[in-house]
């Protein structure tokens, strides 16, 4: 039971718990840490399956370690090391333990073996990342943390009920390839692609994370949506449906992206975009796809987590996020701003820069296979990106319109932490060698050709020239406050509307049974009342005499009719 | 606050805008010519035309732009549409 405490899961869980009753002074030190054990930990278990439990006839498998949940897990904590850093000055404890048991409970999932202890897992990475949203203390975060609460946990519903199909079926609850032909691949591949934020299922996602707490929107955009990347790489590798389901993630979400206001909504958009090609990776399915997923989710992390906290940090400063309050932040937040630009160079894969080593994996793969119609939809997307992670959210914060805010730089931890993601998303692209090295499989492939480079600069440059063009005409969508609606309008509004209604006819239904109801039981109550109360007939206390009068006629009458029968 | 210092920052000055603009259309052409000196190493057929890669990136971003503010005409609502 004491090895238990070498599961990195188990090392972030209880972390966290440890961090909610420690004063701030040792908590500082503890914070930081707890992510290095559980990376040491991770590092020092040997491949293979540990922990293995049988429970009521089924075999628990609680950490299983190979190539594929290895690299994930291993991000996993590297980032939760980067978000501590980030968290360092946060008071909030509750905020800082729900950071620490989500972690934990993302990297459990990515290491379990099973389908039981995933949903456990599954579960709690629910529970302890609604917390993140409500820390807010907003009532708009409060109404976002319930919505995105009640997706989740339908999400882990359908895993449920799916694994529990599955197990009847098979007899066996090994989390391994499932595949969508049985009912039960079914739900779980629904269970999945809620928590992946699939079209149409995706709105919790920008939803939630905007209104989420500075530290608890970086530690968001990590784990949840790569935990689903994951499951889908481990359950449905190769299931052609998830190429168009990807390839429509990386289009959608862009149009919302350059018209939103809000950046951090920006950004949730510009994850699910990514997340696009992740998924588009996932159902490729040849070793060199799987490859692209991991590897374009170790870097994704990176640097979004990157922009997520360089945004933060203007929040932190500034105190709004909105495209149209802000402009002109250079001269106040230098430095937030040269590790904003090396994010978003990141995610615009730029050549020296990780998305450039990391997603070219998956357009090879793409195009190796003979997908050219998604390869353009990729591409056509890439130009996408550039315009809403790689130009507008440094452009319309730290330069554009000078808005006048004048403000300190950002605090030194949380320099620190988007310094070190920056180096990081640097040395990926330069060394793209240390991490196609943790990979899952063998990687054949070279990112800097010059057609590669050349290719790729000519895409992006020439869509920064069309930038130009237009915003120098100015025909860029200008930067106004405004909402706009996306499918969530559907069950926030018709949705609402029509469970308002149906609710008022139960309601009515309610009370018309009850006054029937009532109306019964007053009438029986006034007939009992009428020969049982204390004027009742039947209730009345019989005189003796009359007693013997009646007993005499019953005998009369019964000599009566021995006589005439 | 911090007091405003006058530091004459470079890019306050309108001139040096245009020469970022103009030094990125000097990149663009460099990149496009560079299609004439090198063998492509290509997937797709189309990929060979002259100029693919930036024409296409180009129309792109035209596409999502200008989309986009279409978008805006239908979707967009007042920002506390739902409070």
């Amino acid at each position: 039971m004491i090895s238990m405490l070498s599961h990195p899961a188990i090392i972030s869980t209880l972390g966290g718990l440890l961090l909610s009753c420690l004063h701030s002074r040792p908590r500082k030190i503890v914070l930081l840490i707890i992510p290095v054990l559980g990376t040491c930990a991770l590092l020092v278990i040997e491949p293979g399956q540990h922990f293995q439990w049988q429970v009521f006839g089924y075999q628990l498998i609680l950490l299983r370690l190979d190539s594929l949940s290895f690299v994930f897990a291993l991000i996993f904590q590297c980032a939760l090391f980067i978000v501590a850093l980030y968290a360092w000055h946060e008071e909030d404890r509750l905020q800082l333990a729900s950071i620490f048991i989500y972690a934990g409970a993302a990297t459990g999932a990515v290491l379990a073996g099973d389908l039981i202890t995933l949903f456990v897992f599954w579960e709690l990475t629910a529970i302890a990342s609604a917390v993140l949203i409500w820390a807010n203390k907003t009532a708009r975060a409060a109404r976002a943390g319930q919505r995105y609460f009640i997706m989740h946990v339908s999400s882990g519903l359908f895993l449920l009920a799916g694994s529990i199909l599955h197990f009847q079926q098979t007899g066996s609850v090994a989390f391994d390839h499932l595949g969508t032909d049985t009912l039960a691949g079914g739900l779980i591949f629904i269970a999945f692609g809620i928590k992946c934020a699939f079209p149409l299922l995706h709105n919790w996602l920008q939803d939630a994370y905007p209104e989420a707490s500075v530290v608890g929107t970086v530690a968001l955009s990590v784990y949840t949506t790569k935990l689903a990347v994951y499951a889908l790489a481990r359950a449905y590798a190769g299931t052609e449906i998830l190429i168009w389901i990807g390839a429509a993630m990386t289009v959608f979400p862009i149009f919302f992206a350059v018209i939103e206001n809000n950046l951090r909504r920006v950004l949730s958009y510009s994850l699910n975009n990514q997340l696009g090609f992740m998924v588009v990776g996932v159902g490729v399915g040849t070793h060199m796809a799987i490859n692209g997923t991991a590897a374009h989710a170790f870097a994704h992390i990176l640097y979004k987590a990157l922009l997520f906290m360089s945004m933060g940090a203007v929040l932190h400063r500034v105190g709004t996020i909105r495209a149209s309050e802000l402009g002109g932040l250079y001269k106040s937040m230098p430095w937030t701003a040269g590790f904003c630009i090396v994010g978003s160079l990141s995610i615009s894969a730029f050549p020296l820069f990780s998305g450039f080593v990391s997603k070219s994996l998956v357009l090879t793969a793409v195009a190796s296979e003979g997908y050219w119609l998604i390869w353009l939809v990729l591409l056509f997307a890439s130009a996408g990106v550039l315009d809403h992670s790689g130009i507008k959210i440094p452009f319309f914060t730290f330069f554009a319109h000078d808005s006048g805010k004048r403000c300190a730089e950002a605090p030194f931890n949380m320099l620190l932490a988007m310094g070190i993601t920056a180096a990081l998303c640097l040395a990926i692209g330069v060394y793209p060698s240390f991490l196609y090295a943790l990979l899952p499989y063998a990687v054949d492939f070279t990112p800097y050709t010059n057609t590669h480079v050349i290719t790729q600069l000519q895409l992006l440059l020439f869509s920064a020239l069309a930038f130009a063009l237009l915003y120098r005409a100015g025909l860029y969508p200008a930067e106004i406050p405004a909402l706009n609606l996306d499918f969530d309008w559907f069950y926030r509004k018709p949705g609402a509307y029509l469970a308002k209604q149906i609710a008022a006819l139960a309601a009515t239904g309610e009370k018309n049974f009850l006054s029937a109801l009532k109306k019964v039981l007053f009438v029986t109550a006034a007939r009992l009342h009428r020969h049982h109360g204390p004027q009742g007939i039947l209730a009345k206390t019989w005189l003796t005499g009359s007693m013997v009068l009646w007993v005499a006629f019953l005998l009369g009458a019964y000599l009566i009719f021995y006589y005439l029968y | 606050m911090m007091p405003e210092k006058n530091h004459g920052y470079w890019l306050d000055r309108p001139g040096n805008i245009n020469i970022i603009v103009y030094v990125l259309y000097a990149i663009c052409a460099l990149l496009l010519s560079l299609d004439l000196f090198y063998h492509k190493h290509a997937f797709f057929s189309f990929e060979h035309w002259f100029g693919f890669y930036a024409w296409f990136g180009f129309l792109a971003y035209i596409t999502i732009v200008m989309g986009a503010k279409l978008l805006r005409k239908i979707i967009r609502r007042d920002e506390n549409y739902y409070d």
